[in-house]
């Protein structure tokens, strides 16, 4: 277990205080005291499909001890474990690795009252108590600072290939594809990335008419959307959609999406209740 | 029962649809659980609009409320307390629509798990948890107790199905939680709502996610001359980077009792028997088979039996999901338990299971999903014998300590309920509850959905111990 003991007393129980990382995702809050999470990989458990590291942990030094093991974790490249889950975006893996949220087992913070406090539990199964973790991910820090978390890691695929081919129409790819890790889509051309063995990856992409490529397409950076995956098909402009997740890379800058007046005086009500005087990460989820 | 709250339910539902007698009453005051509690009156909604018509009617008259699907739950969850109004959602059973092409469809909560992927099997789709109360649990039931299953070692638990929800909250206000959109710029009120045990609102419709069928599977059932070298095999194969479909395991007394329920050929001899499936495209999956048979063998492996059909593979299924079932031949009661332990911990925590029986002289038959760790120890009795009760609880308690103490969780699948609340200190330190408290809080300020289950000692809602007759708290 990480001691977590100085992180708290860092995060402290009074006054505005923000966390940072590598500062890929947004970075800490401007002209607030800053504290940062413990970094390192406390252990790794390959045969419970588990790893524990600090949330200050770079994700890609963790993806790189975990290939030692012939696993990975799926959380986005880049920043640190902890900005990956406080932010909550998943990759262009989610059709097939599923969303960043579904990664976190366990999480040990830091709340606004300076306490350490656990959410989760260290197993994949787990239905003890109320999925406090869920809300942790996605947060950005208002909810508490990150300190150790529990991963679910999976297998890294024994053969791992990206295809391209011409379309207006993505669904037929899509159609044709069992279980594809990821299916993009730009208007005129799907690319698919498919894993598993050599035989099938192949089999899979003659079926569908795939050539194989060399990676991804580059994501338009002006707005990451999320529609209904059924709306894709209505995109226009300069965009890579995120076919049958919903996720649309447009190169357009969009107003970000609204809830509900009733479910915002929700997520509200838990961040008053987790932090009263809105000292943590001031200024997110307002 | 307040004549007056029958009254404003009468008036929304109809006669029909508001029962008050005590045949009924009797029969809504418990789940599976051994826990009695005791209904106030049963009311049958049709509708969003009605089961907020239902909770208004609670609200007005100060009265707690029990949202309940197939009453299937093990852990008292859906058990009521203190006379409260149960609203039963089995009337609400239709699909609503089916997206074919994105693969979800919006259900209502009374839906039984195995009619959903029924009838979205013509369209090579299906519900991807699968409890082995499948044919009688509801999806709404589901999404209460985040339910597991078999398949759940690789597809995931409920929350990985469920995208979005249609709520209604203890105030009568109708929400909308996720949905069809994958992100959304708030908190994931759908992540903390599923598995809240009905105690954060009434789901009314549920958006699930639909997975497609496998093009292959295969299903193989390996024997061990002991637990532990099942138990061994079972982390070894994770550990080699495959994850099968399923993976379970049954100790010889269960498969000595399913083989006499269900004649399949099954190896009675055997101290423990592993059932693994594989799922997937032709070529990854034959080599996940030679392989795992490879591990199996390396671990004393007596004989390895492939389901040449799917009739085959039907009836191994069987023997597993009906091994409640089959018990009845030995005693004529049970007490199903459900703790998850690190799987590396298997043969250890077994191991106390068995002297742990054994010490209060009962009997024990093990069926559970090992690839998960997540134990079914099944106590089984005969409740006229006198103290036997005392026995069976003392010796449920020991083998969740003992999970706990190995690493584990309370219950992987099952939920805490009343049946564990008071084990919660057991995992979590005060700060810990305080914060799933604040959860509870936020969602049901009022406190009337639900009340007095998973969080021990409320101190949110003063000193009351609600401790029915049957708990083994």
């Amino acid at each position: 277990m990480i001691a977590l003991d100085e992180f708290a007393a860092a995060v402290g129980s009074h006054g505005p205080v923000t966390i940072a990382g590598l500062g890929t995702r947004g970075g800490a809050v401007h002209g607030v005291r800053t504290v940062t999470a413990p970094a390192g990989i406390d252990f790794v458990q390959p045969d419970e499909m588990i790893v524990s590291c600090g949330a200050g942990t770079p994700v890609d030094e963790l993806v790189a001890a975990m290939a030692v093991h012939g696993q990975t974790v799926s959380l986005p490249a880049g920043g640190t474990v902890g900005g990956a889950l406080a932010v909550g975006h998943s990759d262009v893996r989610r059709l097939g690795h599923g969303p960043v949220r579904d990664t976190l087992l366990q999480a040990r913070y830091v709340s606004a009252a300076g306490e350490i406090v656990k959410a989760g539990g260290p197993t994949v199964k787990n239905v003890s108590g109320f999925d406090l973790c869920r809300l942790l991910v996605g947060s950005y820090g208002t909810l508490g600072f990150l300190g150790e978390v529990i991963l679910r890691t999976r297998p890294l695929a024994k053969h791992s290939q990206w295809f391209v081919t011409d379309a207006t129409d993505p669904y037929p790819v899509f159609a044709a594809l069992y279980r594809p890790v990821s299916v993009l889509w730009n208007g005129t051309s799907v690319w698919s990335l498919l894993e598993g063995h050599p035989g099938d990856v192949e089999a899979q992409a003659s079926s569908a008419g795939l050539t194989a490529c060399d990676g991804p397409p580059a994501l338009p950076t002006g707005s990451r959307r999320s529609l209904a995956p059924a709306e894709l098909v209505a995109q226009t402009g300069d965009f890579i959609a995120e076919v049958g997740v919903g996720i649309v890379h447009h190169a357009q800058p969009a107003p970000p999406s609204t809830v509900g007046e009733r479910e915002s005086a929700l997520s509200r009500a838990l961040r008053v209740r987790f932090d009263p005087s809105g000292r943590l990460n001031p200024g997110h989820g307002v | 029962m307040n004549r007056a709250l029958v009254a404003d339910l009468r008036a929304l539902l109809g006669d029909d649809r508001v029962r008050t007698n005590s045949t009924e009453l009797g029969l809504y005051g418990r789940d599976a659980s051994n826990i009695e509690g005791s209904a106030g009156v049963v009311c049958f909604p049709l509708t969003t609009e009605e089961v907020q018509g239902c909770v208004l009617a609670c609200v007005r008259h100060d009265t707690a409320f029990v949202a309940r699907g197939s009453g299937t739950g093990l852990a008292g969850g859906a058990t009521p307390l203190d006379h409260a109004v149960v609203i039963a959602l089995t009337k609400m059973n239709r699909v609503l629509s089916v997206d074919t092409v994105n693969r979800m469809a919006w259900v209502e909560p009374g839906v039984l798990n195995l009619d959903l992927t029924r009838s979205v099997a013509h369209l090579g789709l299906h519900f991807a948890p699968d409890p082995s109360s499948q044919q009688s649990c509801s999806i709404g039931g589901n999404v209460a107790n985040n339910s597991g299953g078999p398949h759940c070692l690789s597809d995931g638990v409920t929350a990985a199905h469920v995208l979005g929800l249609e709520v209604v909250l203890s105030d009568g206000s109708v929400v909308r939680f996720g949905g069809e959109a994958p992100e959304c710029n708030e908190l994931d009120l759908r992540g903390a709502f599923v598995g809240s045990e009905g105690m954060f609102g009434i789901a009314t419709k549920v958006l699930v996610r639909l997975t497609q069928n496998p093009p292959v599977v295969k299903t193989m059932l390996m024997d061990f001359m002991s637990v532990e070298a099942g138990a061994q095999t079972v982390s070894a194969i994770i550990a080699d980077g495959m994850v099968p479909a399923a993976l379970e395991m049954m100790d010889q007394l269960c498969v000595q009792a399913v083989e006499e329920y269900i004649h399949a050929g099954l190896p009675v001899h055997a101290a423990a028997v592993l059932l693994v499936e594989v799922a997937g495209l032709p070529h990854g999956l034959q080599a996940d088979v030679d392989r795992i048979v490879e591990i199996g063998m390396a671990h004393g492996a007596g004989t390895v039996r492939i389901a040449k059909d799917e009739a085959e593979r039907a009836l191994l299924w069987k023997g597993r999901k009906n091994a409640f079932g089959a018990i009845a031949r030995i005693r004529p009661n049970y007490y199903l338990h459900d703790t998850v332990v690190p799987r590396r911990m298997l043969p250890e925590v077994l191991r106390q299971v068995y002297e742990i029986v054994q010490r209060h002289d009962l009997l024990v038959m093990n069926v559970f999903h090992a690839g998960d760790g997540n134990l079914h120890p099944l106590l089984i009795f005969d409740k006229r014998e006198p103290g036997v009760m005392d026995r069976v609880h003392a010796a449920g308690e020991e083998i969740v300590r003992a999970s706990v103490a190995a690493g584990g969780v309370l219950s992987g699948e099952h939920g805490i309920g009343l049946e564990k609340r008071d084990f919660m200190p057991l995992m979590f330190a005060p700060a810990d509850l305080a914060a799933q408290a604040d959860m509870r809080a936020a969602f049901d300020p009022g406190g009337l959905a639900n009340p007095f289950k998973v969080l021990p000692s409320p101190a949110a809602c003063g000193d009351v111990q609600h401790v029915p007759e049957g708990a083994w708290v």
